[in-house]
């Protein structure tokens, strides 16, 4: 066992990790907003809701289906030109942010729409009725009211953003996926991929943990 | 306070144009609690949701404290909106926060200042009768409470106007009174008018100045709630009415009279206002030499006096029982025989 783990090099596991954690809170937080504009756009300008829009809603539903729909890995290589525009180079961890971001805010965004269809109608219509302006409804109501729900599928699309990352990783991005198919798969050592793949795992239980609990106090159902 | 002309609402749906109101006038005062009563479908909804402009006349217009709301749009709408509070069947409070945040809720929309506001909170607090409950969240409160908390909120930026949409329709009958009478206080205490949508006599009999009967988008009957009670016109206000007046075996029970007394005659007596407190019977035995048998009887009580029906069973002379019919007339009190035995 001991000689076993001798092969796992263990200052390149912690600075893998690192960059993982680094790929996985980045692209997070930019998912967030990117997801919650494009979820709340979607919402509004559907049928019956305050900025109702057929045109605009058409062609942000067809955006998000899209880029939903092409498997990560090949999202990858198709935007590559547009991370070399826009990073300068595709090795490293900012280098597979864009694709990161672009491959999870849609599939946050229809979160966000379903999480704020699930608000009662009548919620809304109160706070209208109360003299409430556009701002106010989405600030006040519309983002408190589904809570929750938005912070459960942040913590979905964050756990499938590890596993993006990883993919990520094998065509040169860093990170632990990268370390697991280098220094565990190439080199033939079995161990570092699973030592690698825990590491993953830890990564997937703690941001399931913290999720959780958000979601839990934010719910006063 | 509140002045609608000739409104009409139609929806296009797919077998063609619905209208949902057609050609409504109603004018109501100031400090008035009018109630619209219909079963669903009648329009009712429509109509109290175009007096805050939640749904917009396809004709006519409506006036709302001096203000053309059926005209207004944007900022000027919500500010209205402001003086024209509503409050809603299925309460419609915001979940994530607790009594004090939801009632503080339109301040913050007014934009009042943070200590002003929880002043005002606990001024509501009180009035609704909801101290001790401040911090508990909606999903730990009853349903009388949430609708508490949801007339406290209504009245929070001092409105002049309260929309009830079926407001006591999710509520059992014992927490319908207290919200009932709730409302009364408010309104009396208050000044405040009060426009209300129920399917329930029972609602309009209890707090009711006026009332509208709405059928098929219009308003087939109008006037005082003891006037309606004493004459109703149209079928659909004596079928509301009987809801009230005549308990639901009374039918029943009154085939199985008939066919217990088959002499004498059973007579319907209705008393309206001050006639219900007259020692009538009394009177009655006194003065005639007739057998009167007490069958059953209920007086119910509206905002503008009491309002009873009473059937009892009159045995004796042909000519003593004419005469006694005579006398129940002369003093203003409802006749109408039920049977001939």
């Amino acid at each position: 066992m001991d000689d076993f783990l001798a092969e796992v090099k263990w200052d390149k596991l912690i600075e893998a990790t690192q960059e993982s954690i680094y790929m996985t809170t980045i692209s997070v937080l930019a998912t967030f907003i990117l997801g919650m504009i494009l979820g709340l756009l979607l919402f509004l300008t559907n049928k019956g809701s305050l900025w109702q829009n057929r045109p605009v809603n058409f062609v942000i539903a067809a955006f998000v289906n899209i880029f939903r729909s092409i498997p990560f890995i090949i999202l990858i290589v198709l935007l590559i030109p547009f991370t070399k525009a826009l990073v300068g180079s595709m090795l490293g961890a900012n280098a597979a942010l864009p694709a990161l971001i672009i491959g999870a805010a849609p599939f946050y965004a229809r979160m966000v729409e379903i999480a704020l269809r699930e608000i009662d109608k009548g919620v809304i219509e109160a706070a209208q009725s109360m003299g409430a302006n556009h701002f106010q409804i989405i600030f006040k109501v519309l983002i408190p009211e589904s809570l929750p729900a938005l912070i459960s599928g942040l913590t979905v699309t964050a756990i499938s953003l590890v596993s993006f990352t990883a993919m990520a990783g094998v065509i040169g991005a860093g990170g632990l996926g990268h370390f697991a198919y280098l220094e565990g798969f190439q080199r033939n050592r079995p161990m570092v991929t699973l030592v690698a793949t825990i590491a993953i795992l830890i990564l997937v239980f703690i941001i399931q943990l913290i999720g959780d609990y958000f979601t839990k106090r934010t719910d006063k159902r | 306070m509140i002045t609608i002309k000739n409104v009409t609402k139609t929806y296009a749906a797919k077998q063609g144009a619905v209208k949902a109101v057609d050609n409504v006038n109603i004018d109501i005062n100031d400090g008035e609690i009018f109630g619209v009563i219909g079963y669903s479908g009648a329009g009712k909804s429509t109509l109290i949701r175009m007096l805050n402009g939640l749904e917009i006349p396809t004709d006519g217009s409506i006036k709302v404290a001096g203000r053309e709301i059926s005209h207004i749009k944007g900022a000027n709408l919500r500010k209205a909106r402001q003086e024209i509070s509503m409050i809603f069947q299925h309460f419609n409070l915001l979940w994530s926060r607790t009594v004090i945040d939801n009632i503080a809720f339109p301040l913050e929309i007014a934009g009042v200042p943070k200590k002003k506001r929880m002043q005002r909170v606990k001024e509501l607090i009180s009035l609704v009768g909801l101290d001790g409950r401040e911090n508990a969240y909606p999903s730990q409160l009853s349903g009388g409470q949430k609708q508490r908390v949801g007339i406290a909120r209504a009245l929070a930026n001092n409105p002049k106007v309260l929309l009830c949409d079926e407001a006591t329709s999710a509520l059992d009958p014992q927490t319908t009174d207290s919200i009932l009478e709730l409302l009364v206080d408010i309104n009396k205490r208050l000044g405040l008018t009060i426009v209300l949508i129920t399917h329930e006599m029972h609602v309009i009999r209890k707090i009711c100045h006026r009332v509208a009967v709405m059928e098929g988008g219009n308003i087939v009957e109008t006037g005082p709630v003891l006037q309606v009670f004493k004459n109703p016109k149209q079928q659909i206000t004596k079928k509301f009415v009987q809801q009230v007046t005549e308990p639901e075996e009374t039918k029943d029970t009154i085939e199985h009279l008939l066919s217990g007394y088959p002499n004498g005659q059973v007579i319907q007596l209705t008393f309206v206002g001050d006639g219900a407190e007259q020692p009538l019977i009394t009177n009655l035995i006194r003065q005639f030499p007739l057998t009167v048998n007490i069958l059953q009887g209920k007086i119910s009580q509206t905002q503008n006096g009491s309002y009873g029906t009473l059937f009892i069973h009159l045995d004796g002379e042909e000519k003593d029982i004419q005469k006694a019919l005579e006398y129940i007339s002369s003093q203003e009190v409802g006749v109408e025989v039920i049977s001939n035995g």
